[in-house]
């Protein structure tokens, strides 16, 4: 993971938009590394998320982490949760950085309007530009599972292998969360997590055969 | 590693938890053994009073406006209880009044006043640097800068607040109160109020007694400048690169801390009134200075005028957040060395995604109504109805702060122009905020005859801080029945005859357009009250969702014009009519998981393609669809 000045820590953005669960997402890889010992910032910049704008979390951990934002140029995972959302990030990632993304669209009012275009193929246009993307639906993949909540617990799948810790820890920080609740609430999102890793798995394994990137 | 050893926290952990700034200043309110705790919510700030609120043995209550939230607390602390205010910075402004003369009487049991600055401006009507009032009032003033200094500052700040008999400012920003960050935490130290003294030549500031406690508030003065010499949040981290020493205050020591790991940094903590010893000693040890604050010059100021030499905002920005990225080139300007041209990655062309109003909102309606109406001037208000100014109705003319609709529309009224003498004035505003600051403008409205139509747009809450209570929601902080004001009786009682009211429903479009057309004609004060709450409180309950019949969508868009998140363009087309006008058509779908079955995208619909999704066991709304009136757009 990246270093920046002298200390040593890792940057994860997550992007998306209000209501999506970005701010939760990032809150349960927070505990994940607080589990393991971390000193943990995280910070949003979310003005009016819940009046469908745009969402962005920083999650910065390590031996001591002093300030909360991440700087442009320096995230080591861009997790976005909404197509176009990721692109507009995408300058906040390092270059050797690796985007995960959801291909699920939301489309704003303005652009319902007709006063905007929404970008016709995001994945392409930000691989053109030289970055990793690792792709998948995770809105239908959580939509499949009867809830499109779930998409959060997919988003976090699809990063628990590209982590500085075993995919486990964050699982059981999922987990607990849902302890108190039904069985088939923790099952449920067990099921979403593993859906999760095999999607960017696979997105994995489609972008190396297709020969653009080697993996990390 | 097993999952079980992974998420068992290491013990020396064990008392720290992951909490933003917000979080952290709450924690240590309790902690404080506070007795009573006010505010009005506003973001960054909001959530303070909301994290106290869930402590036992605290009094909290959501106050009208920040003034009044500052004299309950200076109420309970002149009756020797713990006391603690919150507000964003423009609240600061509504609150200055009391504030004034409180740093003439002081407190007794400790008062602590947390003012968040929206440095970035995330969501604001401006950017204004709190950091004055601490200088303008006398009053002493401290800077966090993550969480666990939001919460060992506020400790301090009531420590400090006693020992000096003075209300104490503790200045967050949104970096503080919205960042999560491992804070340590202690037990409640609970304190018995120790009750009220009269005392009229210190409580009651009549020009004799104020100007008895005049000297007494310099004296003090001077003895907190003593205290942040040697206080222990004002600190000298010594450094092996000497070429700049930094001067820095709040989040902004975490960027120069990151940027510069290796050079003298005073980090000061207690920041009015500033430790000048303190400060002459560490710049005598590095070569130049530089101060980084956010957001104006205050300590450089101050320094410059005690005569030590620093530089600040001549290299760094005068507006927003500092940042590595911003510090890092400016220091290198600044000891004469290239600025190192980073590969910057260019942010790639997007469309903006403004915020919008919510799916259902009944402001859509009178929104959608307003960008009806010609030859009308429509002055706004702070709130949800704010984002009427954007698109697609573009209906709002004006806004500036708080309750200010209404007088700007009676100036506009009483300021017009002879071309404008036609020109409807319609003034938009919400419930809290009616009650925060606009019925003293209605009543100057009523009083001097102006001729302005009020929209008073009761949705049961602050819709845009996230839903709380006010007098006009019917329950208190902690969600409980409380009495709930009527709007109609109010403005009634504040002088606008009874013939002027009107209660609409927000859904009704026609009837509100008709109202609207008759009330503006009339030349006399006017009240429209919508009743429908807002979505995301629980008084709204969803109903059949509706879907679009696609054969019968002739693409004429009057539903996308509403504005509801929930409708969506499938295609475009232009066709040429049979007069030769070309017309762009957009066919539309409705997400029915989204829709809440509201009605307002059917009723400017002419072809009725918008209907329930069939079968199912909700209830519906009935919709009086008043043709004629709610399809075309009419002159006032
Ligand atoms: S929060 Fe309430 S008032 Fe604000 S846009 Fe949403 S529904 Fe409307
Ligand atoms: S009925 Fe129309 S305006 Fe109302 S929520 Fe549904 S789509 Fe939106």
């Amino acid at each position: 993971m990246s270093e920046t000045g002298r200390f040593n820590t890792t940057n994860i953005l997550v992007v998306g938009t209000g209501g999506q669960g970005v701010m939760t997402a990032t809150e349960i890889l927070a505990e994940a590394a607080i589990a393991l010992g971390h000193d943990v910032k995280k910070t949003e910049v979310a003005g009016m998320a819940q009046r469908g704008g745009v969402v962005s979390s920083h999650l910065r951990f390590g031996a001591k982490v002093l300030s909360p934002q991440i700087t442009p140029g320096t995230a080591d995972v861009l997790l976005g949760f909404e197509a176009a959302e990721t692109m507009r990030w995408r300058h906040m990632l390092r270059p050797e950085g690796l985007v995960l993304m959801n291909t699920g669209r939301l489309v704003p009012p303005i652009v319902e309007l007709g006063l905007y275009d929404y970008p016709d193929d995001p994945v392409t246009a930000m691989r053109a530009a030289g970055t990793q993307v690792f792709s998948f639906d995770a809105s239908r993949i959580a939509q499949e599972l009867g809830d499109i909540r779930l998409g959060n617990t997919v988003m976090l799948g699809a990063i628990s292998d590209h982590l500085p810790f075993p995919a486990e820890v964050l699982e059981g920080c999922i987990l607990k969360r849902f302890a108190h609740k039904k069985a088939a609430l923790v099952e449920l999102n067990q099921r979403a997590f593993a859906a999760g890793r095999a999607a960017a798995e696979a997105a994995a394994k489609a972008e190396a055969d297709a020969g653009c990137h080697q993996l990390p | 590693m097993s999952i079980a050893a992974a998420i068992t926290p290491p013990p020396q952990a064990a008392k720290r938890r992951l909490m933003s700034g917000n979080e952290a200043v709450a924690r240590a309110v309790w902690e404080a053994g506070v007795r009573v705790a006010a505010a009005y919510p506003g973001t960054p700030a909001t959530e303070m009073l909301e994290y106290v609120a869930t402590y036992p043995d605290i009094y909290t209550e959501w106050s009208v406006n920040e003034k009044v939230s500052l004299e309950v607390a200076f109420g309970a602390t002149m009756a020797g209880s713990r006391s603690f205010c919150a507000m964003k910075h423009v609240g600061m402004n509504v609150a200055s009044d009391a504030l004034m003369t409180m740093t003439l009487t002081g407190v007794k049991a400790g008062l602590v006043i947390a003012i968040a600055d929206d440095v970035g401006l995330s969501s604001s009507q401006n950017e204004q640097d709190s950091r004055y009032w601490g200088r303008f009032a006398h009053v002493p003033l401290l800077e966090p800068a993550d969480s666990q200094e939001a919460h060992d500052f506020t400790l301090a700040a009531f420590e400090i607040s006693e020992r000096f008999e003075v209300p104490v400012i503790i200045r967050l920003t949104t970096r503080i109160c919205h960042v999560k960050g491992l804070v340590s935490i202690g037990e409640r130290n609970e304190r018995a109020a120790t009750g009220f003294t009269k005392d009229v030549n210190r409580w009651v500031m009549v020009p004799s007694g104020a100007s008895r406690r005049l000297p007494l508030m310099f004296e003090r003065e001077r003895r907190l400048r003593a205290e942040a010499e040697n206080s222990a949040l004002n600190v000298i981290e010594p450094g092996s690169d000497r070429r700049v020493g930094f001067i820095t205050s709040g989040p902004a020591y975490m960027h120069v801390r990151e940027s510069f790991p290796d050079a003298p940094v005073c980090k000061l903590g207690f920041t009015f009134p500033l430790p000048f010893d303190l400060l002459r000693r560490f710049a005598g040890k590095c070569e130049q200075l530089l101060v980084v604050e956010e957001v104006e010059p205050l300590i450089e100021t101050e320094l410059k005028a005690q005569g030590i030499i620093v530089s600040g905002k001549d290299i760094l920005p005068l507006i927003g957040e500092l940042s590595p990225q911003v510090l890092k080139p400016a220091v290198a300007r600044l000891l004469g060395e290239p600025v190192s041209a980073q590969a910057k990655a260019v942010p790639m062309q997007l469309f903006p995604r403004p915020p919008t109003m919510c799916v259902a909102c009944p402001h859509l309606g009178v929104y959608y109504t307003l960008s009806q109406l010609r030859n009308v001037t429509i002055s706004g208000d702070i709130g949800c109805y704010t984002l009427g100014f954007g698109q697609p109705w573009n209906a709002l003319d004006v806004c500036i702060s708080m309750g200010a609709s209404m007088g700007m529309a009676l100036g506009l009224d009483k300021g017009r122009s002879d071309v404008e003498k036609d020109q409807k004035i319609v003034a938009v505003i919400g419930d809290s905020t009616f009650l925060h600051m606009g019925m003293q403008g209605l009543l100057d409205i009523v009083y001097n005859r102006g001729n302005v139509t009020v929209l008073l747009l009761d949705n049961r809450a602050i819709g845009m801080t996230g839903g709380q209570d006010n007098p006009g929601s019917g329950r208190d902080i902690h969600g409980k029945e409380a009495p709930r004001v009527d709007f109609a009786t109010l403005v009634k009682a504040l002088g606008v005859r009874a013939e002027r009211v009107h209660v609409v429903d927000a859904y009704q479009l026609p009837v509100l357009l008709r109202t609207l057309r008759a009330e503006t004609k009339i030349p006399e004060p006017s009240v429209i009250i919508t009743n429908q709450p807002c979505v995301l409180i629980k008084d709204y309950h969803a109903l059949r969702p509706y879907r679009v019949i696609e054969d019968r969508c002739t693409g004429c868009g009057n539903c996308v014009d509403v504005g509801c998140p929930a409708i969506h363009v499938t295609r475009r087309d232009r066709v040429r009519k049979a007069s030769g006008r070309e017309v762009d058509l957009a066919f539309v779908r409705i997400e029915s998981a989204a829709c809440t079955g509201c009605g307002l995208c059917l009723q400017p619909c002419a072809p009725d393609a918008i209907v329930h999704v069939d079968a199912l066991a909700t209830p519906i709304k009935v919709i009086r669809k008043d043709a004629e009136l709610a399809r075309t757009p009419q002159d006032v």
